[in-house]
């Protein structure tokens, strides 16, 4: 075992008095600062929302499954494509990955919890009440309807007098300010709070990944939240900003919008793309291939993300100048992206790939998301964009790279980190039951809609005519849809048998690298570490486990550790 | 079935070419990262002997590869998206569009500039004439597309925007409202109606024409009613008092294949239904509930379905 434990550098304030060992129900988590807690409820509120907007797309479905069709009428069939979208963006998928990443940052980096307890709760509540605010539309008059991006001018009273938007706006203003403060705890955790011996290259991919995203919201998130600002003043005091039979611009709202909803693309993914890089690298029992050129490319997508957000506005008819500049930084898109998979590949290629579910997620995602990041190219090609923009091609390449992206890789990250997180190890053969269920109801439900797209219909329409294959590609689309419904709640059973009646976990199940998993027991204690594993390469519980065969041991790595050894005191 | 494949235009074609490639491309790639993922995932499972595999982790000239191959398809695309753009969508300069459409929630005005034609919905075009449409909206965003025809259109309040087309072949051409715009965008289809020129030229000329009076007794007590009713301060129909700009022009309402923008078939029936109860048949549109009576409503069908 290598000679030098190190201290772990604590808060500078002491966190409220809680034991976890005695529990005190309800009032400790909601009061609970700590930040497994915190990471656990950012969770629940994630799955709890899921089912939300789950019911509300299954209603849709059913509308859909068959041409003219009455079940929904327009203006609820409107309400509940609008609600499924905001909800499943904001308060499922945001706070799923603050959920793994307030659970895992400070584990990851050797610190006891974020850089500010306090501000993290903060986050969360703000977060999950600005997710009921924007549901207590339903009891005030109606939910917001038009669209998650809400263009100007349907989004202005005249066109939409129901309260539905301004709770839109109130809503996701608060989940925004919660988002953006998170952002910052994790920039300040991630650069001050790491154990001594982890410089920036010895971080793990997944941490890179939220700091890069940390860095993404706090300067993507102000164009929404004064847009939405705007769109308040608009509606309650009569400002004019969108009103355009006011002299106010129906396009200036799409700036500000797709100037924040560009980059939230890529906040959405970027987790992902860090949990997979651990899932890959531990799965295939080797480190994760290009180290550098995946954080690198990390970096680049988060830069490039602030110069793309004209490709959603290319058919508003800016100009072949403006379009084409915007072309060509949008498919610069691909090239890091492809860096990404390709390095996954060269992981897994060589190694000794053990499938758990974690890691069939992994894989699935390969395919899946390669689908999703080509199907979007297409849109950074002008004329195609020109063919295929609002069209059912675009549902299908959305969710390609919010499922088949996004929630694979959350799914992964689930699956393993689960046994540290509950101390409970998960039913393998129903996991692998729900694998195949999810996995079979996605593609049914998506690959058609890209033919539905070609087939020129539009989208967000609540009914369509009984054109050839319609009715059928539809039928298929709904069955799949309600497979995946099936399969969420399938998922669902296997956390709670899980959590009752799983196996013990032991500390370290996966033989993984991080220092996480470090930790002496599954769940870790609230005090995370009293004493952390030397850090001197990306792999430091790895170099604890095998010390002859030490990542900083081998040739041609730096040996920065003991100089920075000596500045601990 | 008509697709983005169907080019019924001479850009679309153009357009066409360009999806060919990039579909074989994406499939090449798709095809390539299924392969590898498939074949690693086969041939190095763990056999569960507990041995690490070597421990590699770099690889410069395989990662300038890995940058290099997406960067050269990134430069085809590029020229070829350039290539494409300039040749279909030219800006408009100083021509006269063949036609101005004007998106209303939730239907579509068509303009024919220097003639008296207006008409909704279902719009006549020439074929083999490379013609510029141009439209705009008067209430929220639209968007003009028909899938044969290629490249989209976003109406937009305030502002014009225009697309090229030149249509090959005489037929009937369908397309919808493509940028959600509220309660009914379901129902704000398109109908191009593309004839010879020849035909087309006696279109427009009966189109230009105003509405001729009725001579039917039913029909006129109808006109009548129109005249009466509020009908005429949202509808026009050219030669009549009836000047309203807010609904649908219903000068010639009676040769139109389909009414309510697709949704309907333009038969006495349907028009009936519709003046019975317009929140029944396509719920919130514009079109307020008049209570007329039954023999009111049969008048005013009668009326409208002559208006040929």
């Amino acid at each position: 075992m290598a000679a030098h434990p190190v201290l772990v550098p604590e808060p500078q304030e002491a966190l409220p008095d809680l034991d976890i060992n005695s529990s005190q129900g309800l009032l400790q988590w909601i009061s609970s600062v700590d930040h497994k807690q915190i990471g656990l409820m950012y969770l629940w509120m994630s799955m709890l929302f899921m089912f939300v907007g789950g019911v509300e797309i299954l209603l849709i479905r059913v509308q859909l499954a068959v041409p003219n069709n009455t079940f929904l009428g327009p203006e609820v069939y409107n309400q509940l494509f609008t609600m499924h979208g905001t909800t499943m963006i904001f308060f499922v998928a945001m706070p799923a990955i603050f959920g793994f990443a307030t659970y895992l940052v400070p584990l990851m980096i050797g610190a006891n919890d974020m850089a500010f307890p306090q501000l993290n709760a903060l986050s969360l509540w703000l977060t999950f009440f600005g997710g009921l605010l924007l549901y207590f539309s339903f009891l005030a008059g109606g939910a917001p309807d038009a669209g998650w991006f809400n263009y100007a001018p349907l989004n202005q009273y005249n066109y939409s007098f129901q309260p539905g938007i301004d709770y839109y706006c109130a809503g996701l203003l608060l989940a925004g300010i919660g988002t953006v403060s998170a952002a910052c705890n994790f920039v300040v955790t991630i650069l001050r709070y790491r154990v001594p011996g982890m410089g920036l290259k010895q971080m793990p991919v997944f941490v890179w990944m939220i700091l890069i995203n940390a860095f993404l919201i706090i300067a993507s998130f102000p164009a929404l939240n004064a847009a939405l600002a705007m769109l308040l003043l608009d509606r309650q005091l009569h400002a004019h900003f969108f009103d355009t039979q006011a002299g106010g611009s129906a396009v200036l709202w799409q700036h500000l919008f797709w100037l924040f909803g560009h980059p939230e693309v890529y906040i959405l993914i970027l987790p992902s793309f860090g949990i997979l890089s651990e899932v890959f690298a531990v799965f295939s029992r080797k480190p994760v291939f290009g180290y550098a050129f995946i954080v690198g490319s990390g970096i680049t997508i988060g830069i490039l993300a602030f110069g793309v957000w004209i490709h959603h506005m290319l058919a508003v008819g800016l100009g072949n100048v403006v379009n084409g500049f915007f072309s060509a930084s949008s498919m610069l898109i691909g090239i890091p992206t492809g860096i990404k998979i390709f390095n996954w590949l060269a992981t897994m290629h060589g190694g000794s790939l053990r499938f758990s579910t974690a890691m069939k997620f992994a894989v699935a995602f390969l395919v899946e998301f390669t689908i999703g990041g080509l199907s979007g190219i297409a849109f950074a090609i002008v004329p195609i964009d020109l063919q295929l923009t609002d069209t059912y091609f675009v549902v299908a390449h959305i969710h390609y790279v919010f499922i088949g992206g996004t929630l694979f890789g959350l799914l992964a990250g689930l699956f393993y980190w689960f046994p540290k997180m509950s101390g409970r190890l998960l039913n393998e053969r129903l996991s692998n039951w729900f694998f195949w269920l999810f996995v079979i109801g996605f593609n049914a439900t998506f690959l058609v809609q890209h033919v539905l797209g070609t087939l020129g219909m539009p989208r967000r329409v609540y009914t369509y005519p009984d054109l050839p294959g319609w009715g059928t590609l539809n039928m298929i689309s709904s069955i799949g849809g309600f497979l995946m419904g099936a399969a969420t709640l399938l998922l669902l059973y296997i956390i709670i048998k899980g959590i009752r009646s799983g196996h013990a976990a032991p500390a370290d199940p996966w033989d993984a690298y991080t220092l996480e998993w470090s930790t002496p027991t599954s769940p870790p204690t609230l005090q995370n570490f009293d004493r952390v594993v030397p850090v001197r390469s990306a792999r430091p519980f790895r170099d604890l486990k095998r010390p002859n065969d030490a990542d900083w041991l081998k040739p041609g790595k730096k040996q920065g550790y003991h100089a920075r050894e000596q500045a601990v005191d | 079935m008509r697709s983005i494949f169907s080019s019924a235009t001479l850009e679309a074609e153009r357009l066409h070419a360009l999806d060919l490639y990039f579909m074989l491309a994406a499939l090449a790639v798709l095809l390539l990262v299924a392969g590898l993922v498939v074949y690693t995932s086969l041939k190095y499972r763990d056999k569960g002997d507990g041995v690490e595999p070597p421990q590699e982790s770099t690889n410069l000239s395989l990662e300038m590869l890995m940058i290099g191959g997406p960067a050269v398809l990134v430069v085809i695309f590029f020229f070829l998206t350039i290539r494409t753009s300039s040749a279909i969508l030219p800006p408009a300069g100083e021509t006269t569009p063949a036609v101005v459409v004007t998106g209303h929630q939730w239907w579509w005005e068509a303009a024919y500039p220097g003639t008296q034609v207006k008409t909704a919905n279902e719009i006549h075009l020439p074929v083999g004439q490379r013609l510029l449409i141009v439209g705009t909206s008067a209430d929220v965003i639209h968007d003009w597309w028909l899938p044969a025809f290629g490249e989209k259109m976003d109406v937009i309040p305030g502002r014009r925007n225009h697309v090229w087309i030149t249509i090959k072949k005489p037929g009937i051409y369908e397309g919808a409202c493509s940028e959600f715009c509220g309660q009914q965008h379901a129902w704000m289809r398109i109908r191009v109606v593309a004839q010879t020129p020849a035909d087309y030229t006696r279109w427009l000329a009966a189109a230009a024409r105003p509405a001729t009076p009725p001579t039917e007794a039913q029909a006129l007590a109808g006109g009548a009613l129109f005249a009466h009713y509020a009908c005429s301060s949202c509808h026009q129909i050219r030669g009549t008092a009836a000047m309203g700009q807010q609904g649908p022009d219903l000068t010639h309402f009676g040769s139109r294949r389909t009414m309510l923008a697709g949704l309907l078939e333009n038969t006495p029936a349907n028009v009936n239904r519709w003046l019975t109860d317009p929140q029944a048949v396509k719920p919130g549109a514009h079109m307020p509930r008049f209570i007329f009576g039954q023999d009111s409503i049969r008048a005013l069908t009668a009326y409208l379905t002559q208006l040929k």
